[in-house]
């Protein structure tokens, strides 16, 4: 059984400037966790510490303790950790020189996987369960890059999920996205709770406050609140998580 | 007031308009005479005999390049051959590990590479091709005009690169896929469509060099016998034919240099319709 990842002290930097501020948290296991907070707060930082990409910016360092299902990320090839950790980024970014077909099929196909069934199959049924499937299957020789940001962004999740992560990490998914392909992505983070762990930075609190589950509320840098989406929109311990999520500031 | 104004705004977008017209006609004015030139000149003497023949001696009229056109294209394979994977493999470099002063020293030294006249490239491959093997060979004047190469090919590449953005590399990342995968497989075919046209730059640049063969590939009156003997090419057989007191021989000069030109100009359309498939992301 899957346990989730928590997190422990996370302090992360870039160069001088220290970004997270010792976060511990605990994402479980096939529930939608949201990170909320004002620009700058540090929320990007804390989901790209959790698939290590943080430390490929130059300057950029982390300590603490991820723990993926009881194993220090730490300890582990980065390569290893982003194959059961996925991520889909802000801005939708399919791979420029590949069709839609070979854009889901790169992460399987560059782990050196050759059957064209397997292949195949992978493929169709990401792209069914991101919805894109009928969207796009009379022409999945086109460039990924052809179609519109919002099927993008679905592209971009079917590429994603194609390698069967255990859990899926969203940098603000939707804030490039028009009300309706937000509203299909949101659907979508309800159909793939069953199979995955969710992580979701979002700007918009009614987004958080839709889709998940447990929110953190982050504040320059330090976790102010982390409990049930629930009791984190109407009934807030601290002060300042409830003046930003009345609107008085952020 | 404001119609005043708005007349005065009318006349300055015409006058840059127009300047900007002029300059563009300036620019290509030149060029369009000098095809114009070496289409007037040159056709006259381009017939098949000119791609098939040898050269005649000199007081027979007739004959042709045949040779000098299998040597371009022999010594342009050859630079190729040391250019292309240095350039290209070295601009990788530059563009994903060159942020320290290894790349800084790297980009240098490209930078001065290329303000390098071509004749004392010539001088360099003579010494180290041509003495020790003690004669002129095609591989000789591949080697120079392979060096010559390197520096446009590894900037243009360099640069391509660093175009492909960072958060297609991440996209990559994230799937779990290694760091030289990514690059290989995902920046640099992001990239092609770029690095083709820097590669055709390079190579239309050593398709005209004259001075570094004069001393390596040296040039032949027959046709090519082996990589290690001199060879001829179409510019070296231009300077020869066109300092010549002959008719005939200037006639064929102009068409030796008019075939130059048309060889650079289809390599360029053969290669922009074979990548134009491909879906680029450098737009």
């Amino acid at each position: 059984m899957f346990e989730g990842i928590s997190v422990e002290k996370l302090v992360a930097w870039f160069g001088q400037k220290q970004v997270l501020n010792g976060i511990s948290m605990k994402m479980g296991a096939n529930l939608v966790t949201a990170i909320i907070g004002p620009s700058g707060c540090g929320k990007s930082t804390l989901i790209r510490c959790l698939n290590r990409l943080h430390e490929t910016v130059p300057g950029a360092r982390q300590s603490g303790r991820i723990l993926l299902d009881g194993r220090d990320i730490y300890q582990m090839d980065p390569v290893e950790v982003r194959r059961t950790i996925g991520m889909v980024f802000q801005k939708p970014n399919p791979f420029p020189a590949m069709s839609i077909y070979d854009n889901v099929a790169a992460g399987l196909r560059l782990d050196g996987v050759r059957e064209r069934r397997r292949v195949g199959e992978s493929v169709e049924r990401s792209l069914k369960m991101a919805a894109l499937w009928d969207e796009v299957v009379d022409r999945l020789d086109k460039p990924g890059i052809s179609l519109s940001g919002g099927q993008q962004q679905r592209l971009c999740i079917a590429r994603a999920i194609a390698i069967e992560p255990q859990v899926l990490l969203m940098d603000e998914p939707c804030s490039a996205l028009d009300p309706i392909s937000t509203g299909k992505i949101e659907e979508l983070i309800q159909g793939l709770k069953k199979d995955l762990t969710i992580v979701i930075v979002t700007h918009n609190m009614q987004q958080a406050a839709r889709v998940s589950d447990h929110t953190g509320f982050l504040l320059m840098g330090e976790l102010i609140e982390f409990d049930e989406t629930r009791k984190i929109f109407t009934n807030p311990r601290d002060k300042r998580t409830e003046d930003y999520i009345t609107g008085r500031f952020g | 007031m404001t119609v005043n104004r708005y007349r005065r705004r009318k006349a300055t977008n015409l006058l840059i308009s127009a300047l900007a017209f002029l300059c563009v006609a300036v620019t290509i004015i030149p060029l369009v005479l000098i095809l114009g030139h070496l289409l007037a000149q040159g056709a006259k003497a381009v017939n098949l005999d000119f791609f098939t023949q040898l050269p005649k001696p000199v007081g027979e009229v007739g004959g042709g390049m045949g040779n000098a056109i299998v040597g371009t294209l022999t010594l342009i394979g050859l630079a190729c051959l040391v250019g292309l994977p240095i350039g290209i493999i070295g601009g990788i470099y530059l563009a994903e590990f060159g942020q320290n002063k290894t790349g800084w020293l790297v980009r240098f030294m490209a930078d001065v590479l290329n303000g390098t006249p071509s004749i004392v490239i010539g001088i360099f491959a003579y010494t180290i091709v041509v003495l020790p093997m003690k004669r002129f060979s095609a591989l000789a004047g591949g080697v120079a005009l392979g060096i010559i190469m390197i520096p446009t090919v590894i900037r243009a590449t360099e640069e391509l690169i660093k175009l492909v953005p960072v958060s297609v590399r991440e996209a990559g990342l994230a799937l779990g896929i290694p760091q030289w995968k990514v690059i290989l497989r995902i920046v640099v075919p992001s990239a092609k469509a770029g690095i083709v046209t820097g590669v055709l730059l390079a190579l239309a640049r050593i398709a005209g060099e004259t001075a570094p063969l004069l001393f390596t590939a040296f040039g032949n009156r027959f046709w090519q016998q082996g990589l290690d003997q001199p060879i001829a090419s179409l510019p070296l057989q231009i300077f020869t034919y066109a300092i010549s007191p002959f008719e005939d021989w200037h006639r064929q000069a102009w068409a030796g240099a008019l075939v130059l030109i048309a060889m650079i100009l289809i390599t360029s359309i053969l290669t922009r319709v074979a990548t134009k498939g491909q879906h680029h992301s450098v737009k």
